[in-house]
Order: structure tokens, then sequence, then C-alpha cells
């Protein structure tokens, strides 16, 4: 029966005078079952988009995992005219970029979360916070633009050569920190990414730890803890999660940055000890060749680095939740 | 400027489509926007018809062509007659022009510095790393080179550019070729990838150190440093207009079939070693004849009135014969009807 239909015999009893006490329930029932229908498909349907989108990157890319097998992974050759892929450099620079990304995001956007919950008096929480949402807001592009003609300027005269004159001096770490200072390179890429993926850490750390009962915090500080302590015993632990989700969010942009990082990191397909160095990554690759791809290995290539990049991704999620699953097992709950 | 090549590649597949009924549209070599972009803006004034043009690369041209998105591909690196025969495509050169050297060094000025083709070998292989390195100081006796890394600028899409470069590279440095090669997209053991000859100009200006090729009208339009080169007859060269021509003038275009000639590295005094042609590409067979006679149109208004300004512009208009044997070409190869 249609819903027309029901609506249409609906109307003909609400005429009729007195209603039939089954049929209205019938049709309550049926406007139920329909709703729950509606949102079910709804949420069906994202499934199968994430189906369809893994499936089609698969067989897009099916060529370049055929020809190349396992040697794809760890070999770092890009060259089309010879038709000669792998996509060892750009995992290599998408995993670089996102750990510097993260090393230095992660405790700084804590560190803010921090100041504006526990420390900051109340006349700064508001601009403090409010630039920060502003700082999430602000398109990557724009990041891109700041990092090429701000950052990498500054990173070339003055940090690179720093860096390379102290730590590029200590024998076997120096390699870390070796070669010429050009301003582009994956340091400087992972430097625009920390400031990228500070607001997000920030922003949802902050409203967790707004989270924490009050009564908890006093009572650590009743008996004596030091700020400290009670942001490192009390806040920290008990806003873990909320915190845990956001670093992964952070993490899920870090490493699919496009443009920001195209304009800084320098675009060679190479892989380097230092972190000096030019690099690429995944999203950076496909940007710049995806355009002028012939079809056939080439285009397969890049479908097969942009496969590579939900699996990792879809690594990253997975170890977050199951992360996630092991405290609530540990906790009890 | 930087960021109109990043967002006209992504943009391409969407803007082909949308160009209104009567736009001709076209895409490819990055090297030749300015002058096409010129002629695109004469030709409208004069017949009312617009023209699409995206720069994008002049690989994505020729796979642009290919995937018959736009009406004509452009392209510097040119296709091998047997390419064309097996894709059904005529093939011929618009206009020709220099690359050119720009670099970013603090005190030096335009002509001041002096580059050859073996050193140029060795900076792009990254065995030549700083700016005083005897090699480029024995070149440059009376320059003071600042000790001071090279950052060497490159495509990173697939570029003719590239290609003319990489081509001039291997006929001078044997190196060159058995390590790189030419192509338009090589891998480069060292240096910058940049997208575009704008991408390219633009980290140059922005680099200390660098260097970089450019098309002509992006170093000139952008105020970049550019050097001087030693040619094949060992002479010093400036980039001129009239440096270009002489290396042009040794192209014989009748005894090349579908076109095919590069004008890198060519013999006489004057000659700049990286002169170029760039390449129009289209179907023999038209999808859409309306369409493909309207870009011949356009083409024969640019060869027959575009000649003043390909020169403004520091490009060298084709010549006379050559023009004429394009035009055959087309009556006799491309279906007008």
């Amino acid at each position: 029966m249609t819903a027309s239909a029901i609506e249409t015999m609906a109307q003909a009893q609400a005429d009729s005078g007195p209603q039939n006490r089954a049929q209205a329930l019938a049709r309550l029932k049926f406007a139920d079952v329909g709703f729950r229908l509606l949102t079910q498909l709804s949420a069906t349907l994202v499934l199968l988009l994430l189906l369809g989108v893994a499936i089609s990157l698969f067989i897009g890319s099916w060529p370049a995992f055929r020809a190349f097998g396992f040697d794809f992974f760890i070999s770092d050759a890009w060259s089309p005219p010879k038709e000669r892929f792998g996509a060892y450099a750009a995992i290599y620079g998408t995993l670089a970029t996102s750990a510097i990304a993260m090393l230095i995001g992660v405790p700084v956007g804590l560190g803010i979360a921090v100041f504006l919950t526990e420390l900051c008096p109340p006349s700064l929480r508001r601009p403090i916070g409010v630039a920060i949402e502003l700082l999430a807001g602000i398109p990557s592009i724009i990041y891109g633009i700041w990092g090429v003609y701000y950052l990498k300027p500054i990173m070339q005269a003055y940090v690179q050569p720093a860096i390379i004159a102290t730590l590029g001096a200590v024998p076997g770490v120096g390699l870390l920190f070796a070669g010429p200072p050009l301003g582009y390179g994956v340091l400087t890429a992972g430097l625009v990414l920390a400031v990228m993926i500070l607001p997000f850490v920030t922003a949802i750390s902050r409203d967790v730890f707004e989270t924490v009962p009050p009564v908890l915090k006093e009572a650590a500080y009743g008996v004596g803890a030091t700020t400290f302590e009670v942001v490192g015993g009390i806040v920290i632990p008990y806003a873990r999660v909320g915190v845990i989700g956001g670093v992964m969010l952070a993490l899920g942009r870090a490493l699919g940055e496009t443009m920001a990082v195209t304009f800084v990191i320098g675009n060679a397909t190479r892989v380097s000890a230092s972190i000096l160095a030019q690099g690429t990554t995944i999203s950076a690759m496909i940007a710049n060749q995806f355009a002028d791809a012939d079809p056939g290995l080439f285009t397969a290539s890049l479908l097969a680095l942009g496969f590579i990049l939900f699996i990792i991704t879809f690594i990253v999620l997975a170890a977050a939740r199951l992360m996630l699953a092991r405290m609530a097992i540990k906790e009890g709950r | 400027m930087f960021i109109r090549t990043l967002i006209s590649a992504t943009i391409v597949a969407a803007s082909v489509t949308c160009a209104s009924a009567g736009d001709i549209s076209g895409a490819g070599a990055t090297f030749p926007f300015p002058i096409y972009a010129k002629w695109a803006d004469a030709y409208k004034t004069a017949t009312g018809d617009g023209l699409n043009y995206q720069s994008i690369g002049s690989g994505a041209g020729i796979k642009q062509i290919k995937a018959k998105t736009v009406t004509f591909g452009a392209t510097d690196a040119p296709l091998e007659p047997k390419d064309l025969d097996a894709a059904g495509l005529e093939q011929w050169p618009m206009v020709m022009g220099g690359i050119v050297l720009v670099v970013n060094l603090d005190g030096i000025k335009s002509g001041e510095l002096v580059i050859d083709g073996p050193t140029l070998a060795q900076i792009y292989l990254g065995t030549i790393t700083k700016w005083n390195d005897p090699a480029i100081k024995k070149l440059n006796p009376k320059v003071d080179l600042p000790d001071l890394a090279v950052a060497a600028i490159h495509r990173a899409d697939g570029s003719g550019t590239t290609f003319n470069f990489t081509n001039y590279l291997d006929k001078v440095s044997p190196e060159w070729e058995a390590k790189i090669g030419e192509s338009t997209s090589v891998e480069w053991p060292s240096g910058i990838g940049a997208k575009g000859n704008d991408g390219v100009a633009n980290n140059v200006a922005g680099t200390k150190g660098a260097i970089g090729y450019v098309e002509y009208a992006y170093a000139k339009q952008n105020h970049l440093t550019y050097a001087n080169m030693i040619n094949a007859a060992g002479k010093t060269v400036a980039p001129t207009i009239e440096a270009f021509q002489a290396a042009a003038a040794n192209a014989d275009w009748s005894k090349a079939p579908g076109f095919y000639l590069i004008l890198s590295n060519q013999p006489g005094e004057q000659s700049w070693p990286m002169t170029a042609a760039t390449f129009i590409l289209m179907y023999k067979k038209p999808v859409d004849v309306t369409a493909s006679n309207a870009a011949l149109k356009f083409f024969t208004y640019c060869y027959d009135k575009g000649a003043d300004q390909a020169k403004a512009l520091d490009y060298i208009p084709m010549p006379d014969a050559v023009i004429a044997q394009v035009k055959k070409a087309w009556a006799a190869d491309i279906a007008q009807n």
C-alpha cells in the first residue's frame, strides 16, 4: 500500500466522522516503520558510499598493483615516460610530514587547551578561544601561501642554517638534519601542518576538558595537588577519550592535506634521510600529476596512491577505536 | 598567478564542459599561454568568438585531446609521426620562443651571469651544490658569487618546457643522457618541483639562490633575473628575440614529417641554445566539425594577423613558408565539413 493511498484512506475516515481506532494505530505504526527505514537507508548509504569509494579506487589501481606487485610499496621510482612507478617516496613523505606535525602540534595544542580551561584569566579566555576557532576555519590554501611566502624564506635564511650548523654536525643523528638549506622540504611542510592541526587539537581538548566535573578537581586541589598534578592526574585521564578523538581527527587532516603541503614540500619523488630535504606526499603527487596522467599505468599508479592513503587513514582510525576500546575494558566499563 | 595554475589544473574538466557554445576550447602547454591569451583577446574583439584555453601543461594537453574533451591540444613536446598516425591527430607548429634560465641572487643583474650546458647539467644533476663552485666561477671570473646553496627548480608536472630543456641537456651532457634522459617528466636527481611555468617563475622569485627554466615571457613579466648562455658555437649569447630567431632560422620544416622538429642547441654564433617551437594537436576527423572549423579559423587569424603581437611578447612568429605549408596540410588532412 502506498503512502498516498493511506493518506486518502485517512482523509476519508476523518470525513466520515468517528475514527476507527485500529486503523489509526496502524497508520501511526506505518509512520514509525517508515521513519526507521528512512534513517536506516541514510545510514546504509554512508556504508555503501565508503565501500563504493574503496572498490572503485581498488579497481582503478589494480593495473598498477598487478604490474609492480609488492615492489610498488618499496620502490621510490617515479618515471612516467619509462612507466616505472613506486609509492615509497610518497608514503614516506606523508608519514614523515604528519609525524612532525603531530610531534609539534599535539603538545602545543594540549598546552593551549590546559591554559584556556585551567589557568587563563576569564577576560582572555574568549579572545584566545575565538582565535583558535578562526584558525580552524582558514582554508588550507591560505596556509600554503603563508608557508611559501613567509615561513619558507625564514626557514631558508635562519632556521635551517642553524639546524645544519648545530644538530647537523652531530655524528649519526646529523644525517637527519643534513643538506643544503633550500627552505622547501619535509620539515617546512611538517611545520605548516602543525599550525593547521593545532586548532583541532586545541578546540576539541578544550571542550572535553570543560566536561571534567569541578568537584573532582576541587577535591584534588583540596588534598594539596599542584595545577600540574591536577591536569596530569585528573583532567587528562578523565578526558582522554575526547583528547584522543581530537588528536586522531588532526592526524587525519595532516595525512590528507594537499595544497598547503604541495606549496612547500618541494615535490621531489625521493626519499632522503634528512628532514630538511625535499620530498612529496601522496596527495601532493596526485594534485601535481593527475591532470597530465596518461590513461594506463600512470593513472592506475596515482589511483593506487589514493587507495594507499585511504588504507593508511583507515588504519589510523581503526587504531584509535581499538585504543579507546582497550581503555574502556581496563576501566571496567 | 601561482594559484591560478594550481586551480586551473583541478578545474579543467569542469571548465571545458562549461564552455559556452561559441567558444573554442583548448588545453595544454603553459609555455605559449601568454601569447595565446593575447591572440584570444584580439580574436574576441575582432569576431566576437571567444577562446577557452587552459594552460595545464603539455602532458595534460595531450591527455585532454586524446580524451576528446577539448577541440585542440597544445604541446611543446611534439608527438612523433607514428604516434600522430596512431591517434589520428594532425600536428603543426604555432609559434616559437626561447626558454631562459632565471636566477635569484642578490646583487646579480640580468645578463651578468653566464652558464654553459655542461655546468647546467651538473647543477640539475645535483653535483654542483653551491653558487661559488669552481665550474660556475670559471665561467664568471668577474662576478662575486656567494657561498650559497643552489636551489634548482624544475617542473613537477608533465611539461613541454621540461622536454625541450632535458633535450638540450641530453645534447650537451653525456652524463645527463646516460642517467636522466629527455622527457616531459624525468626523475630529477635533486632540486625542487613546481607546477607550471608560472610556478617555477614564482618559486625562483621567492627563493634565494634559486635557478629555474621558464619561457622568456614569464621571466620578463615577473621581472626575473635571467642568465646568459654559451651556445653550440661557443659564444656567449643573451636571451633576445634576435638570438631565438637565429636558432629558429636553422629549422627546415619542409623536411619534417608531422612538423616534428626540435630547436635546441642549434649551430650559429647568434643562436640561443634553448629555443623551442610549440605545437597544436587536432583530430583529422573531428567529432565536432563546427568546433574544429572554428578553431582552424582562429589559428588562421593568429597566423595572418598575430605576428606583431607575438613579437611584442618576444615570441617568434612562424615564417610565411611554414604557414603556407601548415595551411596546405589542414586542407589535405582535416575534414572540414
